[in-house]
């Protein structure tokens, strides 16, 4: 069917259909249509899911941890100061291994307080043991949505899902949508591997560990998170058979003959996919790679598709204040490091606080790569 | 001292499985002060049994059997809800 929908209104529509057993959450802006669309889902008795409305993004966290030890399929939503109040939870919910799903619209994060979106939210939470998956489009984040329920449950891992905040959380689009049916058969029941309420078995969640096991137990989550790529790849390529749609863990736009590109994630992509019509026009060989999976980040197809590169612009929307470059680029730099030989890469910071980010923007950008050549080491666009 | 596992032998998510996992983690070895039992002065209120966070005071027949000090973390307690008149539990230097 198609729709007209937001990027907020589609994220909880699919929440619909999937039917989760258990949703804990607490509104923020930008996300705060999700939950509120969900909850009148449930009042309507269109889902079987229990809410639990709590008094904090903590407390959601929390709640979800509890409700999914005990065999839940579980959701919650947020963004910005929600996701930053949850951090010390997000690294339970991956260290327990919990297949929790999270869709967020992503904002920035005070101060000074804005609302507007940029990665700053998800990246600082990068190092919490939750996959990472960044959308273009309000459609892909529908799909997104979906797959990672699938995605966590197949490899014991959160999933984090992110919309960028406003420019799609409320940016109506077209998308089409599947029957409710087709979406729960494709999931099929949640069978966890162990429940905390079952009394005939009984279980400890969340022991304590000394210097003896903790790192022992952290490798082990490292190498689930290591892991989750072939299932990552193996659940969208079944989403694909199913629904039609698919999508790869990186897009290479016009990269054929490329020689200069830029990797970059979330709404922008659509932006940059302009700025490369319009070189191309003038004969430029220019291109885009679109990294939709942050984390697992995806090694060696990463290292491949660059690899052939003259130079890449790599471009965040949140920076590392003080670091070399945004996270995205200190990532992808220290992957291509070992190349024998190495695409020459630039670091460039766009979009804080919601700054628009516009076609005439990657133009620059991709000029700059094409010409290989940087004034500063990090280059903040837009900026007066 | 059992063999520690590898990370590659290690359940998913830190979940014990077995019921019987907790009673071979004795907590008692880093107690610094421990709780006394004088037999002779004990009236057998069980006080010290219900405010005991870690039921290390061992019961039988709804008597005090002393103290279980493989789980006994020397918190005192027993020895402050002991009745003022009975003291039958003191606190004393842990000394290994």
């Amino acid at each position: 069917m198609i729709l007209a929908k937001t990027g907020n209104e589609a994220l909880a529509y699919a929440m619909k259909q999937i039917n989760p057993d258990v949703v804990a959450a607490y509104p923020i802006t930008p996300s705060t249509e999700i939950v509120q669309i969900f909850a009148g889902y449930v009042n309507d008795g269109l889902v079987d899911s229990e809410f639990v409305a709590v008094e904090s993004e903590h407390s959601a966290m929390a709640a979800c941890i509890g409700a999914a030890a005990c065999g839940c399929r579980t959701m919650t939503a947020t963004a910005s100061q929600g996701l930053a109040l949850m951090h010390e939870m997000l690294f339970i919910a991956g260290g327990l291994r919990l297949p929790i799903v999270m869709p967020i619209a992503s904002r920035s994060l005070s101060s000074p307080l804005n609302i507007h979106g940029d990665h700053s939210d998800s990246l600082a939470s990068r190092d919490s043991g939750w996959m990472q998956f960044f959308c273009e489009t309000v459609q892909e984040g529908y799909d997104t949505l979906i797959q990672a329920v699938k995605i966590a449950e197949k490899a014991s891992l959160p999933a984090i899902v992110a919309v960028d905040g406003f420019i799609l959380s409320h940016c109506l689009e077209r998308i089409e949508s599947f029957e409710d049916k087709k979406v729960r058969d494709w999931l099929g029941k949640w069978k966890p591997n162990w429940d905390l309420l079952d009394i005939k078995h009984p279980i400890l969640v969340g022991p304590a560990t000394m210097q003896d096991y903790y790192f022992e137990f952290k490798r082990s989550q490292i190498e689930g998170m290591n892991r989750a790529l072939p299932i990552v790849e193996e659940v969208q390529a079944d989403f694909a058979k199913q629904f039609g749609r698919g999508y790869g863990v990186i897009e290479e736009y016009k990269t054929e003959d490329a020689e200069a590109v830029v990797l970059l994630m979330g709404s922008a992509c659509g932006t940059m996919r302009e700025a490369v019509d319009a070189l191309r026009k003038q004969g430029k060989k220019v291109g885009m790679v679109k990294l939709r999976v942050y984390r697992p980040l995806p090694h060696p197809i990463l290292k491949q598709a660059l690899a052939r590169f003259k130079t890449v612009a790599i471009m965040d929307r949140a920076d590392a204040v003080n670091s070399y470059g945004g996270p995205l680029f200190t990532e992808v730099t220290s992957l291509l490091y070992d190349l024998p030989q190495r695409p020459k890469a630039l670091a460039y910071v766009y979009g804080l606080g919601g700054k628009e980010f516009t076609p005439e923007d990657g133009i620059g950008v991709l000029e700059q790569a094409l010409a290989g050549k940087k004034d500063a080491l990090v280059t903040y666009v837009g900026v007066r | 001292m059992t063999k520690l596992k590898s990370w590659k032998e290690l359940p998913c998510g830190a979940i014990i499985d077995d019921p019987k996992a907790v009673l071979e983690n004795k907590t008692g070895a880093w107690r610094s002060q421990r709780p006394v039992w004088n037999k002779d002065r004990c009236i057998h209120c069980l006080t010290c049994w219900i405010y005991c966070p870690d039921a290390a005071i061992i019961v039988k027949d709804g008597k005090n059997q002393g103290i279980n000090y493989d789980y006994c973390k020397g918190c005192g307690i027993c020895a402050s809800v002991c009745p003022k008149k009975v003291q039958a539990i003191t606190m004393e230097q842990e000394r290994k």
